[in-house]
């Protein structure tokens, strides 16, 4: 196995920050403050990467369509989302006066948890995250889906007739796409043999799962994208918005900062499948390599695994803002024959296909 | 005290209730309102509001001069400005008896046609929006601004132009028209396989237009459903062919009929439509005649008594106008019959049933102005 | 069987419009040189209307401040929505009689359909359109202009 010269330097630090902090504090303290810290870094990372994909998502629309997209708060307009925040901020929070105003306040903040808790799981790079369970990709799975609920009290507890179409038929969506997203995983798992994270980003050293497993890897892959995207409530399948007949969906009644929360956490949900997609079909932070270019392999290592990982979430990222922003919206009854009828059928056809390649050895 | 709930709608079943699209909702283009009776997201009855952007057009026209009225028309349907223009000059002109001369016919085709491809172009960009393809929006509009620039530099309006006066035109065409006309048709030859592309191949867009809103040529009669939602359902009802005008008794050019009578059908008979456009131009925009750009007019316009109707094909339909003259320099009474507002009258029958979904993707392709509707 | 590949072609046809909506934008997003918006506050100097362009009406004036209205009101006869008043006065006149002559011309540009009747009725070609567009204000009274400048007056041949 090659070493990659960046491994040592994130072990290091966080074994340095590690000791340092027991040497300075009791055992107990020691614990405490340090995952203080770690949720205080995981809290900046979720705001930043949560303004930039806004950011992102405004100037990509905006060159697809022929604009320039924010040019006006800084350069090229990259301030824009920050200033954007700080407008949101300062909006009154509008109480409905029949709203169920309990639920109706928590809503925002399930939408956003749920999002949170599936950041812990996911590695950045060699040894950069938070935990590494051996149940990695069931854990994300069954958080990710738990913001639904927030989507289903927000359109229930809004006490508009919109809020509640939209939020119905998010349920219906999340739960018929939560299965293909789910097997379109587990066809992969097949084929590692594990579902830890980290020992599935091992596993693609010399080849990410994307080419190990040809044909079924990439169906596989296609679907997962269908999915997830139907999973964030993107467009196409934004459904649950559907800004052109439900007005805002589920999030109609809310504003301010709490909009802002719903805001977030679609990007944040698209950011954390982009990168389960990256982790398990692309090779999360590992380099491009291939088995036995020494030197090729060599140059590859020089880039680090961050960057490899940004590389490849942002891939997915933008390729699920392509999809966006180049077709129409799917309806109820389509979406959900999409799902039963098609993607279903091929993913069990899939798992059985890869299942008999992994047993015949016919992977790469 | 006491809360007054007022039911426009009377609710007939159990598990029924009502939702207000509109007068701000973003897929009804305008201050429309739409009652709709749902029965989860099956539409079950809808009724329209109108009323919301009326203006009493009708009754200003009654105060002012036949040239000032022209201005008003424009304010009717807006996205078919010169056409509704037509209208009037050619219902001064047909009581006066007036023969404008042929420049002035080729230019008023080519523009009525230019502004055609124009409210098609912003039709297609707002129906590809309804059914939430953003992307199109800024491709239509981005097309549409060649022509606006054009009518720009000629009339020095982009949006309402008031371009045409009883007898002829305000002032002569610019002398970059017709090579900007030219320009634009090459471009926009092009540019129309992006909206093929992206939006009428697409096939989430195909599933949900075809056999929704069906809509049949009985319907289509019955209702007055005229122009292209009209001929979607194979009723032949184009009034340039039916009744010319201008120059269209002239030009080689085919009346668009779909016989499936669904929104895909009144989706591609404007596609077509556009293309049937450029033709029109093509044949004249060379062959423009020197002369006059203007006949030769009275101070002061007054029509001698009598009733006088004019029917024109503006981008959404049959455009009719009914004016009684007392001989005076305004009219009595002028009536406009608006193609938008017989059209909204359909949409009720032909959306019952669907979803939601299905009755803005209707409301699209029946392509609404509400303005239009209202006066 | 039938039903089976229909099912396999309806997937395949399907997939591949997808694909060609995508190439589509796809195309656009790698061209940015096909970018249309105009930069509109920086590109003041640089912005020309079309000559004929109706920003508002003027009453354009010679270099001796000389204009061409002869006070006939025929305008404000025209306009559909009362945006012009014309005040005229009563001077002496070179020959002792009694002149008529402009006073006022008062344009309300807030009320201006730009139908363009006036511009095209004054019969001594008085008035034209400006090419100024940005009449966002705060006090819609500065909406109301005096077309003829102060101190102006007629131009000799016409008078
Ligand atoms: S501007 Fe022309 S029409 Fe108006 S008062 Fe002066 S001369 Fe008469
Ligand atoms: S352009 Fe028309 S509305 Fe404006 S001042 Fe002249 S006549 Fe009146």
């Amino acid at each position: 196995m090659t070493s990659n010269i960046y491994d040592n330097f994130v072990a290091s630090l966080t074994q340095s920050i590690h000791e340092w902090l027991y040497h300075v504090m009791p055992p107990t303290w020691a614990l405490i403050s340090e995952m203080t810290i770690i949720g205080l870094v995981f809290l900046l990372f979720y705001a930043l990467v949560g303004l930039f994909l806004v950011y992102a998502e405004r100037k990509v629309c905006a060159f697809m369509q022929n604009r320039v997209g924010p040019n006006r708060v800084g350069p090229y307009g990259i301030f824009q989302t920050i200033a954007d925040f700080i407008k949101l901020l300062m909006k009154e929070l509008i109480t409905i006066k029949n709203s169920d105003k309990l639920l109706f306040n928590i809503a925002p903040f399930i939408v956003i948890i749920a999002s949170f808790m599936a950041i812990a799981a996911i590695p950045f790079a060699k040894g950069l995250h938070a935990i590494d369970f051996d149940i990695g990709i069931l854990y994300v799975i069954a958080v990710s889906s738990l913001g639904v609920v927030g989507i289903l009290l927000a359109g229930w507890s809004s006490n508009n007739k919109y809020s509640l179409i939209g939020a119905m038929r998010s349920g219906a969506q999340i739960i018929s796409y939560e299965l293909s997203v789910g097997m379109s995983l587990l066809t992969i798992i097949i084929l590692a043999g594990t579902m830890q994270f980290s020992e599935i980003v091992q596993g693609q050293e010399y080849g990410w799962f994307l080419f190990k497993g040809h044909i079924p890897a990439f169906i596989a892959f296609v679907v997962f994208l269908i999915a997830s995207t139907a999973e964030t409530n993107r467009g196409p399948f934004d459904l649950a918005e559907a800004e052109s007949e439900l007005t805002a969906g589920f999030h109609t009644e809310y504003s301010g900062i709490k909009f802002a929360f719903f805001f977030l956490a679609e990007y944040m949900n698209m950011f954390i499948v982009a990168s389960i997609g990256a982790t398990v079909f692309l090779g999360g932070w590992m380099p491009f390599m291939v088995h036995g270019w020494d030197g090729f392999n060599t140059v590859m290592n020089y880039i680090p695994p961050s960057i490899w990982y940004i590389l490849k979430t942002g891939f997915i990222i933008w390729l699920m803002m392509w999809f966006k922003w180049t077709f129409p919206r799917l309806r109820i009854d389509q979406l959900l024959t999409l799902e039963w009828k098609y993607l279903l059928p091929i993913n069990l056809f899939n798992i059985l296909l890869m299942a008999f390649i992994v047993l015949m050895g016919w992977h790469f | 005290m006491k809360e007054v709930i007022h039911t426009p709608v009377p609710l007939v079943e159990e598990e029924e209730y009502h939702i207000n699209m509109g007068p701000q909702h973003p897929s009804t283009h305008g201050v429309l309102r739409l009652v709709v009776t749902l029965q989860g997201e099956i539409v079950k009855s809808l009724k329209p509001h109108c009323g919301y952007i009326h203006r009493g057009i009708e009754k200003m026209c009654e105060k002012d001069t036949y040239p000032q009225i022209i201005h008003l028309t424009d304010r009717i349907d807006y996205l078919s400005a010169h056409i509704n223009n037509h209208a009037v000059c050619l219902l001064v002109e047909k009581a006066l008896e007036i023969e404008v001369p042929e420049r002035v016919k080729y230019v008023r085709t080519i523009m009525d046609e230019l502004a055609r491809i124009q409210s098609h172009q912003l039709w297609w960009a707002s129906f590809g929006m309804d059914l939430g393809g953003l992307t199109c929006f800024f491709y239509g509009l981005r097309d549409r601004e060649k022509i606006l620039d054009i009518w720009e530099e000629t009339t020095g309006a982009r949006f309402l132009q008031s371009y045409y006066t009883p007898g002829g035109l305000l002032w002569d065409i610019h002398p970059n028209f017709q090579k900007d006309v030219k320009a634009f048709i090459k471009y926009f030859r092009k540019k129309i396989r992006d909206y093929d592309n992206i939006l009428s191949g697409n096939v989430i867009f195909r599933e949900r237009s075809r056999n929704i809103g069906l809509m049949s040529k009985e319907d289509a009669i019955s209702w007055g459903v005229t122009g292209p939602s009209g001929r979607g359902s194979g009723w032949s009802c184009d009034v340039r062919k039916h009744h010319p005008y201008a120059l269209y008794d002239k030009v080689d050019f085919k009346e668009i009929l779909y016989t499936e009578g669904d929104t895909l059908a009144r989706y591609l008979v404007r596609m077509d439509e556009m293309r049937e456009s450029m033709n029109i131009i093509e044949q004249l925009i060379d062959n423009i005649p020197e002369g006059d750009f203007t006949a030769k007019m009275k101070a002061v316009i007054k029509l001698p008594a009598g009733e006088y109707y004019q029917r024109v094909e503006s981008a959404r339909g049959d455009l009719g106008l009914y004016c009684i003259s007392d001989g005076n320099k305004t009219p009595y009474r002028m009536k406009f019959r608006t193609p938008s507002f017989s059209n909204l009258s359909v949409l009720d029958h032909i959306s019952r049933d669907l979803k939601i979904a299905d009755l803005v993707a209707i409301g699209g392709s029946l392509d609404l102005v509400i303005p239009d509707i209202d006066r | 069987m039938k039903e089976f590949f229909k099912y396999f072609a309806d997937i395949f046809t399907g997939v591949r419009s997808l694909l060609i909506g995508m190439s589509v934008t796809g195309k656009y997003f790698f061209s940015p040189g096909q970018i249309v918006t105009q930069q509109y506050p920086e590109n003041r100097k640089t912005l020309k209307m079309y000559d004929r362009f109706k920003g508002e009406v003027i009453m354009p004036h010679d270099e001796n401040n000389h204009h061409r209205c002869t006070g006939c009101a025929i305008c404000e006869l025209n306009c559909p929505n009362g945006s012009i008043e014309v005040i005229s006065a009563r001077i002496d006149g070179p020959d002792g009689k009694k002149v008529r002559i402009i006073d006022q011309h008062i344009y309300h540009l807030g009320m201006c359909t730009f139908c363009s009747l006036c511009v095209k009725t004054c019969p001594e070609n008085a008035l034209a359109f400006g090419q100024e567009f940005e009449h966002a204000v705060f006090d819609r009274t500065v909406l109301t202009k005096i077309l003829n400048q102060p101190g102006s007056s007629i131009l000799k041949e016409i008078a």
